[in-house]
């Protein structure tokens, strides 16, 4: 039987404040346990949570950037459930009035654009985190509250995605926005950016939608296509057996790449939301609207197709540099002082990335600026330095942060574009090479690639390469 | 509508909180004396209010996103009836 999986995304972002939802306790990932906590956050009797108006409008920002509706009132209720990470016994969230809602985002899987409808974004504070002793019979866990109130943002998909690729993209577009608008470090290993992914099956062409089911603890983005993929086998067994897909929650097993069932929907919590009596409602007006419209940026796809039809860049060029905000500046930046996009792309796309990659570098702290690359272009256009030579000074430049002229001249790495020096090594490798010369005459046309090659590592590297070959065709005689 | 037996025993488990079948009876009835006084309220026409969840008109009030000392972990953790290493220690919560 042919089945169409259906796919909707939750997404938890923590936000990038300093402090927690409602009290001042720093939100710094991994200090000692329990020692960013007070009597808000642990829930003392009397305590009362004052909104952290960053958060409030980095939420606000994101609602805006997924072309969400914003109600010009909003609100805060509480969600009542008990678990040992929930100090209060109830997380303060939105339900009656989000934050934004019936939003969208654009997605691109291979050059195609599709939409996803957003549902709803809003507003919640983070739960503690709970550790599970490995000893065998331990019987306790362990709770640690410095999580407790962050101030985390929960993005809600339409069941809008139809295949694994679909979802790929919508995470990294997802995770890009909220990187380009700043509202999140987006750090999953952190667990600041966390997924949840609900999935059905029904047979091709009926419109009714078929048992949810949801699966947690993905803690990647690999996880989470792999559940998919995992789930939708599982569905389609099920199905193929002729009995019907169990509603319910299932937890991802990412050692044994398998889910297994959390609890059932029909013994499914009742959170008895309402308004929250602590916190008094926010009302949104066009002004401050506008002034937080005012602060997001291009945004990623935007920025893409204004990259490929400014500066003439393959999709897959763009793509590559607008991966990273901050790439994506430094290459603007250059690009202002020299008109060489693709140029530059080339040297971000490929070089940078790879001593990125190959020296652990971190890309929100390089040294080399956006004028020194700009300056070393320019220098191999005057023909100061060959092609090759200029990969040797901006290994030394991205290491050092010093200037291509500065590394040229003290490495002297300057181009030889002397031609009676050049002519001096040509002679002598001719006359160390017969073989070599006998095979071109008899038509061996490699062998001038090879010639050529000596001379270069006799000037290592140094010597101009179009003189080189032009010498050398003149001597062998062509 | 009615609140029997059943709901009160799901209202408690909800609270996590035990109830003796006296209790339950004396809820019963205590819970439907209010669903009572809520259905003379009913009858008022209330098509064109709106739902009132504050009773003051003051909105927007905020902090700045501003550190402000936490507390020192032996306060902490003074009321925790278990703890280690700095944790919290609870009766193993598997899901």
């Amino acid at each position: 039987m042919t089945y169409e999986v259906v796919i909707g995304l939750e997404t938890h972002a923590e936000l990038a404040t300093i402090t927690k939802l409602f009290c001042g306790c720093s939100t710094k990932f991994g200090v000692e346990p329990n020692t960013q906590v007070c009597p808000v956050c642990l829930a003392m009797p009397g305590v009362l949570p004052v909104m952290n108006k960053k958060a409030f409008e980095y939420a606000l920002k994101a609602a805006i950037a997924l072309n969400c509706k914003i109600d010009e009132f909003t609100n805060f209720d509480r969600k009542s459930y008990y678990y040992p990470d929930l100090p209060k016994n109830y997380q303060i969230s939105q339900n009656y009035h989000n934050m934004g809602i019936d939003g969208y985002m654009d997605i691109s899987v291979n050059g195609t654009i599709s939409r996803i409808r957003i549902h709803n974004v809003h507003l919640e504070e983070e739960a503690g985190k709970l550790i599970h002793p490995e000893e065998v019979g331990a019987d306790y866990s362990l709770v640690d509250f410095n999580r407790a109130g962050v101030p985390l943002l929960e993005i809600v998909s339409y069941p809008d995605m139809r295949r694994v690729d679909e979802v790929e993209s919508y995470m990294q577009t997802l995770r890009k926005i909220l990187l380009y608008t700043e509202v999140s470090d987006c750090k999953m290993q952190e667990g600041s950016l966390r997924f949840e992914a609900s999935i059905s099956l029904r047979k091709k062409g009926v419109d009714r939608l078929g048992n949810r089911v949801e699966i947690k603890n993905l803690n990647s983005m690999k996880s989470v296509l792999k559940a998919i993929e995992y789930e939708t086998m599982r569905q389609r067994d099920v199905l193929d057996r002729g009995e019907t897909v169990d509603r319910e929650t299932r937890l991802w097993d990412e050692v044994n790449e398998k889910s297994a069932r959390m609890r059932s929907k029909e013994e499914s919590q009742d959170y008895r939301y309402f308004p929250e009596p602590d916190l008094l409602p926010v009302l949104i007006d066009e002004k401050w609207l506008r002034a937080i419209k005012d602060t997001i940026p291009e945004l990623p796809l935007i920025r893409r197709q204004r990259f490929i039809e400014t500066f003439a860049l393959s999709d897959y060029d763009a793509s590559l540099l607008i991966d990273e905000k901050i790439l994506a500046d430094f290459f603007e930046e250059c690009v202002k002082i020299l008109n060489r996009p693709k140029s530059f792309c080339n040297w971000i796309t490929n070089d940078l990335l790879r001593e990125v990659k190959d020296r652990k570098l971190d890309i929100y702290h390089l040294k080399i600026k956006p004028k020194q690359l700009a300056a070393l272009v320019e220098i191999i256009e005057k023909g100061t330095i060959s092609s090759t030579i200029a990969k040797e000074v901006f290994s030394e430049m991205i290491q050092t942060g010093k200037d291509p002229k500065t590394v040229v001249e003290e490495k002297k790495l300057v181009q030889i574009s002397d031609e009676g020096l050049i002519e001096e090594i040509i002679i002598k490798i001719i006359s160390s090479n017969p073989d070599a010369i006998e095979d071109y005459k008899k038509g061996k046309k490699n062998a001038l690639t090879f010639l050529v090659g000596q001379v270069m590592k006799e000037t290592k590297g140094k010597a101009n390469p179009k003189i080189v070959n032009e010498m050398l065709m003149k001597k062998v005689g062509v | 509508m009615k609140i029997d037996k059943d709901q009160v025993e799901n209202i408690a488990k909800l609270s996590r909180i035990r109830l003796t079948e006296l209790e339950r009876e004396m809820f019963v009835h205590q819970l439907n004396n209010i669903l009572f006084y809520i259905e003379k309220l009913n009858k008022l026409d209330t098509e064109n209010v709106a739902p009132m969840a504050y009773t003051s008109d003051v909105s927007n009030v905020f902090r700045e996103d501003k550190l402000k000392p936490s507390i020192p972990l032996q306060d902490v953790l003074i009321n925790a009836p278990a703890t280690k290493s700095g944790f919290f220690k609870v009766p193993k919560v598997i899901e």
